[in-house]
């Protein structure tokens, strides 16, 4: 009996060594160790043996079924691990081909620039304010110091809808607004459109963006005003950017600046970009003319604010390194997937 | 303004200072300097030289060999192909190493084996312009005047050794629209003294008033005319010195009694008038309203149509110039002209800027009294001129002066508080440097009261803040510290509708859709062009009344149009396939109202290969999903005209309708050539707003399974598969989670004018699994609603 066992065991470690799939190894393991396999009719036989003998064969069968069994498991391990990498292996694709890209679509470079700025001041505590643009005489330049025959009406040609009515060419005429209606303090940002009768070229358009800002408080200084717009020029072209502030005149500051910032460039050196200056104007700004305040119903002995002001396209213009406004008007495909 | 920067010497010694420091320092104490151009740069070594021999080309012909003395001492030979030099004429001589006009180098060496140590130069080759001349040079070199010194720099020859500043002058400033003006900004800015001499010419015993008379009419218009005679008149060139200045400020020398005015126009910015009195009749100068459809021929040669509104000098007969504005040919001063009489006179600026506008002559002078002169220049500038005459001797200037005038400014007092200043500039400047720096822009400062008075040329100066800026601005804008702003804490933000603008953008863009921006003016003729009626309120708008042209003339009350024009452009580059949206808004004029109401649109348009009426449904349905709109349906409009009659659909939130979606009219889009099929969808921004589910909450996730049935159906032909949703939805009752329609089929199988619509429905209870026989209940409701409502079959 013992020598049958051992006899099963060495054919069987023999045949495990040759099946060379799972469905062998299946029929393998019926053949040994299914019910009806070898090691099961050997034992089947132990009945004959006397008491003695009993447990050292049952202990060798056991011994052997486990070493076959182990062995088998083993082999249907590698046979496992060896199909896997087939299919792996047959699996392999081209990963250098494009993947799949959802459609998504892109803001307008004006939209996404404007975004980035409203950010800016919200992050100070702005509010954004929004006014018509078919606007009143008024609103647009009387309210702001600029009353009929006045010479600065000379520098902005102005789109007339009758006497009393104009398309804004500014955003300017929102401070007024909200200052006739809102209580200081008032710090706001107001973006827009706006409309001049200029001819369409590369750096003109009759309809382009402006973004007005107002602070109306008591103790407001023009340090404040140099400070914010500091943080804003860092904010939008990086810490290193320096900011230079320049007199200048504008019939509702007083006094007024115009804002520079460092040439991106040339970093101030010099370039063409800049035109040798090393300084690009990016900026109107100034303190709110005390009339102005006046005209609004805030007295200017208890309140003091600044204005200032900034063309949206000329921003995005350098932003982005483009060099024909009218791109941003044509809104063509192949541009607007670039941003 | 453009000023010859070695003018500026004569009133504050700058001589020392580089342009470009001055430039730099002007513009930041608040005169901005646009450019600096120095004249004749780039002439390097190019010197007088006489002319002392010369001698034929030993191995040419056509060359001559030239001895030159060009002050040195020792004799400079050149060779020259010239043929128009003579023994004793002064020339410009290009010594070695020279550069010339167009970057020309030139160098010693040997002419058909003769040296010659440089060249003689042609005016050509110097860049000097007959114009600079003022004469038409014979050809060949350029033969100077024979006083010219010998052996100095051609660039003093010409006044080409000067650098010429342009200015830009701000409105507020028209003061500074002078040499004086300017050179006084100068002497504060490098704080240097500054010296202007009050102008004299005593002239004649005789008196003007016995020559000449002056009658104003017109007071509000012309608030000061002064006028002096200048007899004995010796009309004849003006001297280099002047011709310079004024060549550097763009002004052509004419002779020397118009240059004169000229020169007063610069460096006083007092526009000025010369007549020849011989034209003046009775000697009489009228000035008055001009009578409508009154005729003048300007110096230009133009014959001009006035009218009441505008303001004359006249004498006894006739109008003699547009005051302000240009003169007329009939009084000019002529080759033969005795006897002058200067005109400077002060008029009102608006009044000139009117007329100069409505004459369509825009001129120096007219530009200088729009922004407002001080009437007490005048007299200072007539003196000037007739002291310049005697300088020039150009006449014999007659005693006395015509001066009419009523109360002339005085100059603005103010109170001077330093540290309300302080306080507005948020600074700590001394009240010593404010009253210095006041007292230097010529400011009466009266330390004991803590006022000052304004110079009369300062009529800007009218607060506290406008004295704040005159320090800030020599003290320097960037020596005041930045701060943060203390006080009240503001919170920012957007408001509600303008976050729900970024998200109608996001949901937008987040489904392959680009956003545009259009003009929001059109044509008027996009009615026509869309085929809107020609009752429709549409055509109601705000029209521009001096647009750029035709095209953009109107304020546009639909977006449609702009849509199209940009898918047109779009189609026009062959970009395949173009998903566009914009949030714009239209202008719709209102009863009663000065200003229309300003509606924003969200427009879709689109077009391409996949393109179909429910890919920019899929599109306005995935922007409802993301805002949560509530309530919206889909009601076919047949008769929208300006789209397609089968495809074309009114968008309603509850019974509001906010917009229109579908397929443009073909023979539309063809007129904006575009061959493709093409979307859009117009939908009311606030409509939309007001719609939209801003509190969302969030709903428990199932904890019982659903339970499918799909309802296969067939209808007629023209059942709406909107309307056969609603019924399954309502016999549905609660019980439904959810209907989509699967297939839609018509053709074989089907009978004619039927079609086949098969639904799946999903059931499910939030409490309990549904179990068979209430699923039968609701489904056997369902079919039955539909048999009776739209006679339809079960498949």
């Amino acid at each position: 009996m013992k020598e049958k066992i051992e006899n099963i065991k060495s054919q069987a470690m023999a045949e495990i060594e040759t099946i060379s799939d799972l469905k062998l190894a299946d029929e393998f393991r019926v053949k040994y160790l299914g019910k009806k396999g070898e090691l099961t009719s050997v034992l089947r036989g132990m009945g004959a043996l006397s008491p003695e003998e009993r447990p050292i064969i049952g202990a060798l069968a056991n011994k052997v079924r486990e070493q076959i069994e182990e062995s088998l498991q083993n082999k249907i391990e590698a046979l496992s691990a060896k199909q896997q990498d087939e299919k792996l292996a047959a699996e392999e694709i081209d990963v250098t081909i494009h993947g799949k890209k959802p459609q998504v679509g892109r803001l307008h470079p004006l939209s996404a620039v404007l975004d980035r700025i409203k950010d800016i001041f919200i992050g100070m505590g702005f509010t954004i304010a929004e006014g018509p643009e078919v606007e009143l005489d008024y609103y647009n330049f009387e309210a702001l110091n600029i009353p009929k025959n006045h010479p600065a009406r000379d520098s902005q040609d102005t789109f007339y809808i009758n006497e009393n009515v104009v398309l804004r060419s500014q955003t300017s005429p929102v401070q007024v607004r909200v200052m006739e209606n809102t209580k200081p303090p008032i710090r706001i940002i107001a973006p827009g459109r706006v409309y001049r009768s200029d001819a369409v070229d590369a750096t003109h358009s009759p309809l382009f963006h402006q973004i007005e800002g107002l602070v109306v408080d008591k103790g407001i200084t023009m340090g404040d005003l140099k400070g914010t717009l500091e943080v804003f020029v860092r904010a939008l072209y990086g810490e290193e950017a320096k900011v230079r502030f320049r007199p200048h005149h504008f019939p509702f500051t007083e006094p007024s600046a115009e804002v520079d910032v460092s040439c991106f460039v040339c970093n101030g050196e010099g370039c063409s970009v800049c035109k040798g200056e090393g300084w690009i104007e990016i900026l109107g700004a100034g303190m709110v003319h005390p009339r102005v305040l006046k005209n609004c119903g805030i007295d200017p002995e208890v309140y003091s604010g600044f204005a200032f002001g900034l063309g949206l396209e000329r921003v995005a213009m350098r932003h982005y390194d483009i060099d024909d406004l009218r791109l941003f008007f044509d809104n063509d495909m192949r541009f607007l997937k670039q941003f | 303004m453009k000023v010859a920067m070695s003018w500026f010497n004569d009133f504050t010694d700058i001589s020392d200072i580089e342009p470009k420091q001055y430039a730099d320092a002007l513009t930041m104490s608040g005169t901005m300097v646009e450019g600096v151009e120095a004249l004749g740069a780039e002439l390097v070594n190019v010197v007088t030289g006489k002319i002392t021999e010369i001698t034929k080309h030993e191995n040419a012909d056509s060359l001559q060999v030239c001895m030159l003395d060009v002050g040195n001492g020792e004799p400079l030979q050149i060779v020259t192909g010239a043929t128009n030099v003579k023994v004793g004429q002064i020339v410009p001589v290009a010594l070695h190493g020279a550069k010339l006009a167009g970057g020309v180098t030139i160098k010693k060496g040997k002419l058909r084996g003769v040296v010659s140590n440089g060249m003689l130069c042609s005016h050509e080759e110097l860049g000097i312009t007959v114009e600079d001349l003022g004469y038409e040079p014979e050809y060949g070199i350029l033969i100077l005047n024979p006083e010219t010194p010998i052996g100095i720099d051609i660039k003093e020859v010409f006044g080409l050794n000067e650098n010429v500043i342009e200015f830009e002058i701000t409105s507020n400033r028209p003061d500074c629209q002078s040499v004086i003006g300017l050179a006084r900004e100068t002497a504060v800015t490098f704080n240097r003294p500054f010296n202007l001499k009050k102008p004299v010419a005593e002239g004649n015993s005789e008196d003007v008033n016995d020559f000449a008379k002056v009658d104003v009419m017109d007071k509000e218009y012309c608030p000061r005319y002064c006028a002096r005679m200048v007899k004995n008149v010796k009309i004849g060139p003006s001297p280099a010195w002047m011709v310079k200045r004024l060549q550097a400020s763009g002004i052509r020398s004419i002779n020397n009694i118009v240059d004169i005015t000229n020169y007063l126009l610069l460096e006083y910015g007092q526009p000025m008038h010369a007549f020849d009195l011989r034209d003046i009749s009775g000697s009489h100068i009228i000035v008055r309203r001009a009578n409508d459809g009154e005729k003048i021929t300007t110096l230009d040669e133009v014959e001009r149509t006035l009218d009441s509104s505008m303001l004359v000098i006249a004498d006894e007969k006739r109008a003699v110039a547009v005051a302000g504005v240009m003169g007329a040919l009939n009084s000019e001063v002529k080759e033969d002209t005795t006897t002058v009489l200067f005109e400077s006179a002060n008029f009102d600026g608006a009044s000139v800027r009117v007329t100069a506008k409505k004459l369509g002559m825009r001129t120096e002078a007219s530009a200088k009294y729009e922004k407002g002169l001080d009437a007490n220049m005048t007299l200072d500038a007539v003196n000037r001129a007739c002291e310049l005459v005697e300088m020039l001797g150009a006449g014999e200037v007659v005693g006395g002066v015509i001066d009419v005038h009523g109360e002339l400014s005085q100059g603005r007092t103010l109170d001077l508080c330093p540290d309300k200043i302080n306080k507005f500039l948020g600074a700590d400047i001394s009240t010593e440097f404010m009253v210095d720096t006041l007292r230097r822009l010529d400011f009466e400062v009266d330390t004991d009261k803590m006022t000052v008075k304004a110079p009369t040329y300062r009529a800007d100066i009218e607060s506290q803040a406008d004295l704040a800026e005159e320090i800030v601005r020599i003290y320097g804008y960037n020596n005041i510290e930045s701060t943060l702003m203390s006080g009240n804490v503001t919170t920012g933000g957007k408001n509600a509708k303008q976050s729900f603008e970024d998200l109608v953008k996001k949901a937008l863009t987040s489904q392959g859709m680009y956003e545009i921006m259009t003009y929001s003016f059109t044509n008027p003729n996009v009615f026509d062009r869309l085929f809107i009626d020609k009752n429709s309120p549409l055509r109601n708008v705000v029209t521009i009344t001096n647009p750029l042209g035709e095209e953009n003339s109107i304020m546009r009350t639909t977006t449609v149009s702009s849509m199209l024009e940009i898918l047109e452009k779009n189609y026009k580059q062959r970009n395949a396939y173009a998903p566009l949206f914009e949030i714009g808004k239209i202008y719709i004029p209102q009863d009663g109202e000065l200003l229309p109401k300003e509606s924003e649109i969200v427009t879709l348009g689109m077009y391409g290969d996949d393109v179909d009426f429910y890919t920019i449904k899929g599109m306005v349905e995935g922007l409802f999903d993301i805002v949560a709109a509530k309530d919206y349906k889909f009601v076919p409009k047949k008769d929208n005209t300006t789209y397609h009659p089968g495809r074309c659909a009114e968008i309603y939130f509850g019974t509001n309708l906010a917009g229109y979606i579908g397929q443009i009219h073909p023979k539309i889009s063809k007129d904006y050539g575009i061959d493709a099929e093409c979307y859009v969808a117009e939908l009311d921004f606030s409509m939309l707003f007001d719609a939209s589910n801003h509190k969302q909450t969030y709903k428990k996730l199932p904890k019982y399974p659903a339970v499918s049935r799909d309802i296969a159906i067939l209808v007629d032909d023209s059942v709406l598969s909107g309307d056969i949703e609603d019924i399954i939805k309502r016999a549905g009752g609660k019980l439904l989670d959810n209907v989509e329609l699967f297939d839609a089929y018509k053709g074989a199988q089907i009978p004619q004018g039927k079609k086949s619509m098969a639904y799946s429905a999903t059931f499910r209870a939030d409490d309990r699994t549904l179990n068979e026989e209430e699923i039968t209940k609701v489904m056997d409701k369902i079919l039955k609603n539909l048999k009776n409502n739209l006679g339809a079959e079960l498949r």
